[in-house]
């Protein structure tokens, strides 16, 4: 692709399944996720990088939904928090933060998610420190990220005794 | 808010996005990281008419070593700096200040070049690549030429980039056996922008200190000896007032944080 264009035909691969369409070249990532694929796990918060709502994975490692055209992510492999949990990736982590009451509204929780599979897939037996500097990333209006904190940290414990 | 219209190219080669950003000068933009971009298209104070998507030509991004510098390319992701051993070995400067750099989603996605090109004057690697003594290569209709660290951040986010011109790489000369460097900086929340940085590299003909955060642009304050920098701090920076300190307590921090940086090289 060369010449400049306002709508571009992209084709990539979400949650295993293989999509094809025409995107407006302005339509972030997690925008497409949400209207043109009815993806709405994915949440859009404060739309310029700064909340981590919107976090999604792109060819394996997280980004910022808000902060990436649509376009961009052609020839792609994108994972929301929809096939992580289909594929019951983050099984453990939902388990534990329900057990942990680590949302009440539940808004940034998909961002959180998808970041803290992140973090204990790079670093599997994090200090709380660690998991606090990994989710500055993420903002929770409701926890106080007390219990967020409890849930991974519980996670990393039983997958390490699991071992 | 969203992004405004805009149309979007995706050169595969360095010679395709110049010819595109030749063809359409002020009017295009080049896209690399977008972590700093796309926010400022939401907010609309950037409209530009034409995206140049550099994301997918190949030999722009690495780290290579050689006698003589280390080579960063322009696409090379913050991440890659993070978890580089060459750049561990080799900047122990970048490497201290990676963890500084945003938030682990943001350093996939975010690129070395598109921070220098930006040039925020609160950003990490700008400070990195002054402190270094870093020459910028740059791409344009005529050539490449090389631009020094300390004529390329003329202001604030202005560069020494001419319109048409694209980052290619910056070299970093290797530092001499026995030389040292330290980082810190004061944010209100672990990967927001700093307050006030500072990224120091130590050698036998003494301190480069880049300061970041108080000023237009990175500043850089040589002297022979630590308590010299300190004492310069007060005469050489001259911060504005923002939305998080007054100018006398950003003045303040700067002294602050070059006690305690200073102090890790004593």
């Amino acid at each position: 692709m060369n010449a400049p264009l306002e709508t571009v035909e992209i084709e990539l691969t979400v949650n295993g399944e293989r999509v094809k369409r025409a995107v407006a070249a302005r339509l972030n990532l997690a925008d497409f996720l949400r209207i043109e694929l009815e993806l709405t796990g994915t949440h859009v918060g404060c739309e310029h990088g700064v909340c981590g709502a919107c976090t999604v994975r792109v060819d394996g490692e997280i980004v910022r939904g808000c902060l990436m055209f649509a376009a961009q992510a052609d020839g792609c492999t994108v994972d929301t928090v929809e096939g992580l949990t289909d594929s019951r990736e983050i099984e453990e982590l939902q388990s534990a933060f329900v057990l942990t009451n680590a949302l009440q509204c539940g808004f940034c929780t998909p961002g959180v998610l998808m970041a803290a599979q992140a973090l204990l897939r790079d670093l599997p037996d994090p200090t709380r420190v660690q998991i606090r500097e990994y989710l500055s990333g993420n903002y929770c209006r409701c926890t106080g990220y007390e219990a967020i904190v409890d849930a991974i940290e519980a996670v990393a414990k039983s997958r390490a005794r699991a071992k | 808010m969203k992004a405004p219209r805009f149309a979007y190219a995706r050169p595969a080669s360095v010679a395709e996005a110049l010819a595109l950003l030749d063809k359409h000068q002020d009017d295009a933009r080049v896209l690399a990281g977008g972590q700093s971009l796309v926010p400022m298209l939401n907010f609309r104070v950037a409209a530009p008419k034409v995206l140049v998507d550099i994301n997918r030509i190949a030999g722009l991004g690495g780290i290579k070593v050689t006698k003589s510098h280390v080579r960063i390319g322009a696409l090379t992701r913050h991440v890659e700096l993070e978890r580089s051993v060459d750049i561990a070995k080799h900047l122990p400067l970048v490497a201290a200040a990676m963890p500084y750099v945003a938030h682990p989603a943001i350093r996939n996605r975010g690129t070395f070049g598109g921070s220098c090109a930006l040039a925020d004057p609160a950003a990490e690697l700008p400070a990195c690549a002054l402190a270094l003594g870093a020459t910028f290569v740059v791409a344009g209709k005529k050539g490449e030429r090389r631009v020094a660290a300390e004529d390329f951040f003329k202001g604030l986010y202005a560069t020494a980039l001419k319109t048409g011109e694209l980052l290619i790489a910056a070299e970093f000369p290797l530092p001499k056996p026995g030389d040292a460097c330290a980082f810190g900086e004061l944010a209100r929340r672990h990967g927001d922008y700093a307050m006030v940085g500072l990224a120091v590299q130590a050698s036998k003909r003494g301190f480069r200190a880049a300061f970041f955060g108080v000023g237009d642009r990175p500043e850089l304050i040589e002297a022979e000896a630590a308590d010299a920098v300190i004492s310069k701090v007060g005469t050489a920076l001259d911060p504005r007032a923002d939305l998080h300190a007054s100018a006398e307590t950003k003045l303040h921090l700067a002294k602050v944080l070059a006690g305690r940086v200073l102090a890790q090289l004593a």
